[in-house]
């Protein structure tokens, strides 16, 4: 789809400036902060970061599953088709997730209930959204699990999770997620624990389903490669503040962040000649600890005085308008070098 | 690389080698035959990296528990040096091991978590007297810290207060720390951040650069084996498939399991041209009851009838160096073409 088609379109979910907060033993943990960023239909956004760098928080918090009471949202709004989420009754906001705001996760084994057969499992968002009896949700259960390309889906509809393969469980739980037909599906690492080659089977299905659905997608990952192959907009995360945002392609070719250039010449590629990696120095910040400035600084090659003291914040980058954003003090020479 | 290999011998000299796990269950608590390591043979070089990738259930980390002898072998032959390992009595096994060490993915399990690091260097030399004398381990222990990037002052501290990075620095140090000649890496990198990932990786040719020891690298990640790698052995089910120089394997595979292992990696090249990806369907099948003939033909889009009946053998073919494992080893379908 093209950029031009996306600008006149409203975004289905939108996240404003959200921050959320953990309280823990060893104090106060800010997992996610001033986070925001929006989807339209067709779209595929992804939120591209390490381990600790909020990004499953802020999925988490768009679904109203943080652990709570140690977790809250302590800024922000979150609306999906204008309609603003925090300040709904559960009973409301338990329509839209499911309806219309689908989530996956990395491991379909923990998120899959053992002792229930799949097409229960499946059948039950028919049977709680939609009233259905259980034989007429078992039966939408098998469509959603051919639809899947789960092989002999009439036979394994009574099977157990555990009974599955690991990527079979993937589809087990993306049935379950497309059952409503959700114009938003949130992916949180959906392929990080298979092998390679089943990782691209399941890529290959949410890619289908999502222009089938004209859903839109807002896929968690950690892995450079994925990303590039599905996405469409590319949002970095860095200890729990968006660091850069732009299309995949402007992220990628000439990435404005020295944290996003740095994870760009860090990895090994099967596309180019072997040579020398880059790395990052450094290890990525505990989320205990607060860093004064920008909280790439410790890491950062690019890093002058000003880095350490001020907090640069996200702003536009040349005139590609509010969607080409960089925090760096330094964004522009960065953009430059690259 | 391989030119000079031909007659220089072998560090490690694998022939035939397998490891079946017996499995009892169902009902009546039938025993079942898992066959992990199903006849492996290849040799390890003198300062070189072999790579070994496969996913996951191909065998490749029960194959270096096999080499460590920390699972005894069902079959087949490792010679160290042309002497044969899997016949050593303890104390011999005790001198192997300063000479083949391994780090594992995890080193959280890995590292004795009430030894500091100090400890945990100086542990195998209380059990190997000879390789540092007293006097100068200290020294030794500074050295071995800086050459994996480690601050001297860590060394009273604790693998807890260590970062997962900086914990697999550790567990690198202790492998050094007996100067070995072999290093088996289980998936050294894979449980770390991308950004730190490089810095291991630039950690571990350094090191051979220096002490010219040989890896064997097991991992998953395609990219960072063909990284690191001389030469690269494919695995699926238990058995090599391909096996021959990186480049060659990368640029040029001819056993179709290969193909689709480098075909299903995603490029992060935004502009890479997908169309004539190969996608595999299915899963790998059951170790128990591998498919007969070839195992990969029910996942295989070249199969054809030989496929089920006769089983390919791991052999040379005109256009390659390496050696293949395929009826139609190089043949071009049209889905390459």
């Amino acid at each position: 789809m093209s950029d031009q088609l996306f600008k006149t379109v409203a975004p289905l979910l939108e996240v404003d400036n959200l921050s959320v907060e953990f309280q823990t033993m060893e104090g106060v943990v800010r997992a996610v902060t001033g986070l925001s960023y929006a989807v339209k239909a067709g779209e595929t956004i992804a939120i591209l970061g390490e381990s600790g760098s909020g990004k499953s928080v802020s999925a988490e918090a768009v679904l109203g599953i943080i652990d709570a009471p140690a977790g809250r949202i302590t800024s922000g709004t979150i609306r999906f088709n204008g309609q603003e989420l925090l300040r709904m009754s559960p009973k409301e906001r338990s329509r839209i997730n499911g309806e219309h705001v689908a989530m996956i996760f990395q491991d379909a084994l923990a998120a899959l209930n053992p002792s229930q057969t799949v097409g229960d499992q499946i059948g039950e968002m028919f049977r709680l959204h939609r009233g259905m009896g259980r034989r007429e949700a078992f039966m939408r259960a098998i469509e959603l699990m051919d639809k899947v390309r789960i092989p002999a889906a009439a036979q394994r509809v009574h099977a157990y999770p555990h009974e599955f393969s690991g990527g079979m469980r993937q589809r087990v739980m993306i049935a379950s997620a497309i059952a409503l037909d959700p114009e938003v599906l949130i992916a949180d690492e959906p392929t990080t624990a298979l092998d390679v080659t089943v990782q691209a089977q399941i890529m290959e299905l949410l890619g289908e389903l999502q222009s089938e659905g004209n859903m839109g997608l807002v896929l968690i990952s950690h892995d450079l490669g994925v990303v590039a192959d599905v996405a469409d907009r590319v949002l970095v995360m860095y200890a729990g503040r968006a660091v850069e945002q732009g299309t995949l392609r402007e992220v990628y070719r000439t990435p404005a962040h020295p944290y996003t250039a740095g994870l760009i010449n860090s990895i090994p590629r099967l596309d180019r000649p072997s040579h020398r990696l880059q790395p990052i120095e450094g290890t990525p910040p505990s989320p205990h600890t607060t860093i004064a400035g920008c909280p790439f600084h410790p890491r950062c090659p690019w890093r002058i005085k000003i880095c350490t003291e001020a907090l640069p914040a996200m702003e536009q980058i040349g005139a590609h308008g509010p969607d080409r954003a960089s925090a760096c003090h330094r964004k522009n020479e960065v953009l430059l070098h690259v | 690389m391989s030119e000079t290999h031909a007659d220089a011998e072998p560090l490690l000299a694998v022939n035939g080698l397998t490891k079946h796990f017996t499995q009892r269950g169902g009902l009546f608590g039938e025993q079942k035959l898992v066959r992990a390591v199903d006849g492996l043979s290849f040799d390890l070089h003198e300062g070189e990296t072999l790579g070994l990738v496969g996913e996951s259930g191909c065998g490749k980390s029960t194959l270096a528990r096999t080499l460590m002898c920390l699972t005894p072998a069902t079959g087949g032959s490792v010679r160290y040096r042309g002497a044969e390992i899997l016949t050593f009595d303890s104390r011999q096994m005790r001198n192997l091991r300063r000479d083949i060490q391994v780090v594992f993915q995890d080193p959280y399990s890995s590292l004795s978590p009430r030894m500091s690091v100090r400890q945990i260097i100086f542990e195998p030399w209380e059990v190997h007297p000879g390789i540092v004398p007293k006097q100068d381990r200290e020294r030794r222990l500074k050295e071995l810290l800086e050459q994996v990037g480690l601050p001297a002052e860590s060394s009273g501290r604790y693998p807890h207060e260590f970062s997962g990075g900086q914990r697999q620095r550790i567990g690198i140090a202790r492998a050094l720390a007996m100067n070995p000649r072999v290093i088996i890496c289980d998936e050294p990198v894979s449980a770390l951040d991308v950004s730190v990932q490089a810095q291991v990786i630039n950690l571990l040719e350094d090191i051979q650069k220096t002490t010219g020891v040989a890896y064997l690298f097991i991992a998953h990640d395609l990219s960072v084996v063909r990284h690191l790698s001389d030469r690269v052995a494919v695995m699926y089910l238990g058995k090599i498939v391909e096996i021959g120089p990186a480049e060659e394997i990368f640029s040029n595979p001819t056993h179709p399991y290969t193909t689709a292992l480098l075909s299903a990696v995603q490029s992060p090249d935004p502009d890479a041209d997908r169309s004539g990806r190969v996608i595999l369907y299915g899963d790998v099948p059951s170790p128990v009851n591998p498919p007969s003939g070839c195992r990969f033909r029910t996942r295989c889009w070249m199969a054809q009838s030989i496929c089920a009946t006769q089983e390919p053998v791991l052999g040379p073919h005109p256009d390659t160096a390496g050696l293949s494992a395929c009826h139609f080893a190089g043949v071009k379908d049209d889905r390459n073409a």
